[in-house]
């Protein structure tokens, strides 16, 4: 679950990692009155939504004066953001961070991950912040610092020295930077994240770490045990039918293309993707009801995808396993009579029982063409769109 | 021979008396499956069918001889039933739950280092060997005893990869699911090794998906160590980068863990790249 960077910044407080002094607004009022609670200017004003690449997209300004300041308060709220990661479409700005103006010295880069082949928290950290962390990767990977921590043993004084000394601080810096890596361990570990990233960490003219920016990813898995951080969820930020999906307990991703999918497992789901561009056609979504999915998910699947204007055939795929394949097919039958389709649905089905399932396809009168096999169902359901 | 289970593990079920719990640990029974004992904390003296249930995994190691546990606990308790298991002297442990937190497995796998038990798992299907053992949640009819060893990140998608093999008379000696979540216990360097170790398996099918890198690593040990015949496929390449893709661990972060990287691995080390799913079957009757 990603969250805002005002959201993060105000966890970062409650851990003493250092931030600039500022505060969120949702009217060029209260963006007004939060610069005059601050000591003077340039003023910063940042566009919160979730994708990152605000700055490039027009979303971050600096401001000299109250009267600029409501000026470009007046012309980011409300605006569509572009950025390279939210698509053409752009976001909505609804909210504004006002922060105070900062002297930089010099940008650095932080960030904590878990690293899935160790099974560690990795903290990397460079000294050319303010860049895309993965063309320095690319690029230099002599300038990333990479520290594993062992989470039996938790962070050491050596390890926040490494990284110190690394990123080449000034003396005067290392203590409070050590304090700061500390407490954002702590932070990461006790909130259950899955990435925390400063990018950029910034030393100021008087030789102060700050982070400048902030972002943080939560593991949705571990969320059942902070229910406080549910409360930062922002709705606005994600997609209606990913939302309404997410009731039902299914993964659904929302994609660009228009053939809808339902399919039962992940990996499977990925591969009827795959499927429906090789045939070339598109996938207008990924959906997983599950690997032993109920005839009630798989009606409120299909309502989903039917639901997005794009989709212009069905594509179902089932492998019947533990779910066998005539209740599978009565799942279908019902959720079709119930939402009505007009489009062409092409269901494939293996597995368990799947004889009477077609039976049962093939009686109920519906609109439904059959497939004998994978390559069979591409075909068909890419004729259907074409 | 088979890696890893045979007709002789004993096996406990963590959480048997739970709805998954008990309604797999029936069709494991009815494959064959030699099923001695349960465990539900403050269950214990009842029974579950005809297995005993026990509060501790310790217990019931103990009293029945267990060397195997299948887990269905809930997520939040998962590793938690995975270190109690390891503490408790057992062998191989299959985790079938989904959803445990990330740092949980993260703890987890660094406990496990310090014992000398496997983890499957977890969010798996588990691990069958045709005709003789089942721990797990697949679909026991659609396996045939054979000789093509099968190793997977999914669970439908396995079926269907096992489907079409046993469609076109290629049984399996051993079929595992490693799981599809970021950090899990076996990876697919450690069954590509016990395949390669194992007389009864001939070939191997090795099924991918997008995230990480443990397809780039498997590929580069498949060329330096495997003398047995490859066919790999990776699930995903069409997915968007930065979404979660059902699985936890099938995410493309920035540049990392594209499909085509895995198929590009795949191709430079020798393995044979199935494109199509639905062609799996054909192109393995070829391969092996």
């Amino acid at each position: 679950m990603k969250i805002h960077e005002y959201q993060a910044k105000e966890l970062f407080k409650t851990y003493n990692v250092p931030v600039p002094d500022g505060n969120v607004a949702f009217s060029v009022d209260e963006a007004k009155k939060t610069a005059a609670t601050l000591s003077g200017f340039p003023v910063v004003v940042k566009a919160q939504i979730h994708a990152g690449g605000r700055g490039k997209g027009g979303g971050v300004k600096l401001a000299s004066s109250m009267e600029e300041l409501e000026t470009l308060a007046g012309e980011i709220l409300g605006m569509t953001l572009v950025t390279h990661q939210t698509g053409p479409e752009g976001k909505l700005v609804k909210k504004l961070l006002i922060e105070a103006g900062q002297e930089i010295k010099k940008e650095l880069y932080l960030s904590l991950l878990v690293d899935r082949s160790t099974a560690t928290v990795v903290i990397m950290a460079s000294q050319d912040g303010g860049m895309d962390i993965e063309d320095v990767a690319a690029n230099t990977p002599e300038r990333i610092i990479k520290v594993h921590v062992d989470p039996l043993m938790g962070i050491q004084g050596y390890q926040l020295r490494q990284v110190g000394f690394g990123l080449d601080l000034p003396p005067a810096a290392m203590k409070q930077f050590s304090g700061l890596l500390s407490n954002l361990y702590k932070f990461f570990v006790a909130n259950d994240c899955s990435l925390v990233e400063i990018n950029p960490l910034i030393l100021t003219r008087d030789d102060q770490v700050l982070a400048l920016d902030a972002k943080v990813d939560f593991d949705s898995n571990a969320l059942h045990r902070h229910k406080d951080l549910m409360a930062l969820r922002d709705l606005d930020e994600e997609d209606p039918l990913e939302v309404e999906a997410s009731k039902y307990n299914l993964n659904y991703i929302n994609l660009d293309g228009n053939v809808g999918n339902i399919v039962n497992g992940a990996g499977l789901a990925m591969a009827t993707m795959d499927i429906i561009k090789n045939a070339g056609a598109t996938p207008a979504n990924f959906m997983d009801v599950g690997g032993g999915a109920s005839a009630s998910q798989v009606e409120n699947a299909f309502r989903i995808i039917l639901a997005d204007d794009k989709v212009k055939a069905v594509l179902i795929n089932i492998f019947g396993g533990i779910l066998r394949c005539d209740v599978f097919a009565q799942g279908v039958v019902d959720a079709a009579r119930k939402t009505g389709i007009n489009i062409p649905v092409v269901v494939r089905m293996e597995g368990t029982n799947v004889d009477k399932g077609k039976k049962i396809l093939a009686d109920a009168g519906l609109n439904l063409t059959s497939a004998l096999d994978l390559s069979d169902a591409a075909r068909k359901i890419a004729a259907a769109v074409h | 021979m088979s890696i890893f289970v045979d007709k002789d593990t004993k096996v406990l079920v963590q959480g048997i008396t739970g709805n998954e719990g008990s309604f797999h640990a029936r069709a494991c029974m009815e494959y064959g499956t030699n099923i001695v004992a349960g465990v539900t904390p403050g269950k214990g003296g009842q029974k579950m069918d005809d297995v005993p249930v026990f509060n501790t995994v310790r217990q019931a190691v103990k009293e029945t001889g267990a060397t195997a546990s299948l887990i269905f606990v809930p997520p939040p308790f998962g590793a938690d039933a995975i270190m109690e298991a390891a503490d408790a002297g057992v062998d191989l442990i299959v985790t079938i739950t989904e959803g445990i937190p990330i740092l949980d497995m993260v703890k987890v796998k660094n406990f496990l280092a310090t014992k000398a038990c496997r983890l499957i798992g977890p969010n798996c299907p588990g691990i069958i060997t045709p005709g003789e053992c089942k721990i797990g949640i697949m679909p026991g009819n659609i396996h045939k005893k054979g000789n093509i060893g099968v190793v997977s990140r999914s669970g439908t998608l396995t079926y269907e990869v096992v489907d079409q093999l046993t469609k076109l008379e290629m049984g399996q000696s051993t079929c595992i699911g490693i799981g599809g979540d970021p950090v899990n216990g076996t990876n697919f360097i450690d069954v590509l090794k016990a395949f390669q170790n194992d007389d009864e398996t001939t070939g191997i099918v090795m099924v991918g998906e997008i995230g990480g890198s443990a397809e780039e690593e498997a590929a580069y040990f498949i060329k330096q160590n495997l003398t047995k015949p490859v066919v790999g496929f990776i699930a995903g390449l069409t997915a968007p980068p930065g979404r979660r893709m059902g699985h936890a661990g099938a995410i493309i972060s920035g540049s990392s863990g594209t499909g085509a990287a895995k198929i590009a691995a795949f191709k430079d080390n020798g393995i044979h790249v199935c494109e199509n799913l639905g062609q799996i079957g054909r192109i393995c009757k070829e391969v092996f």
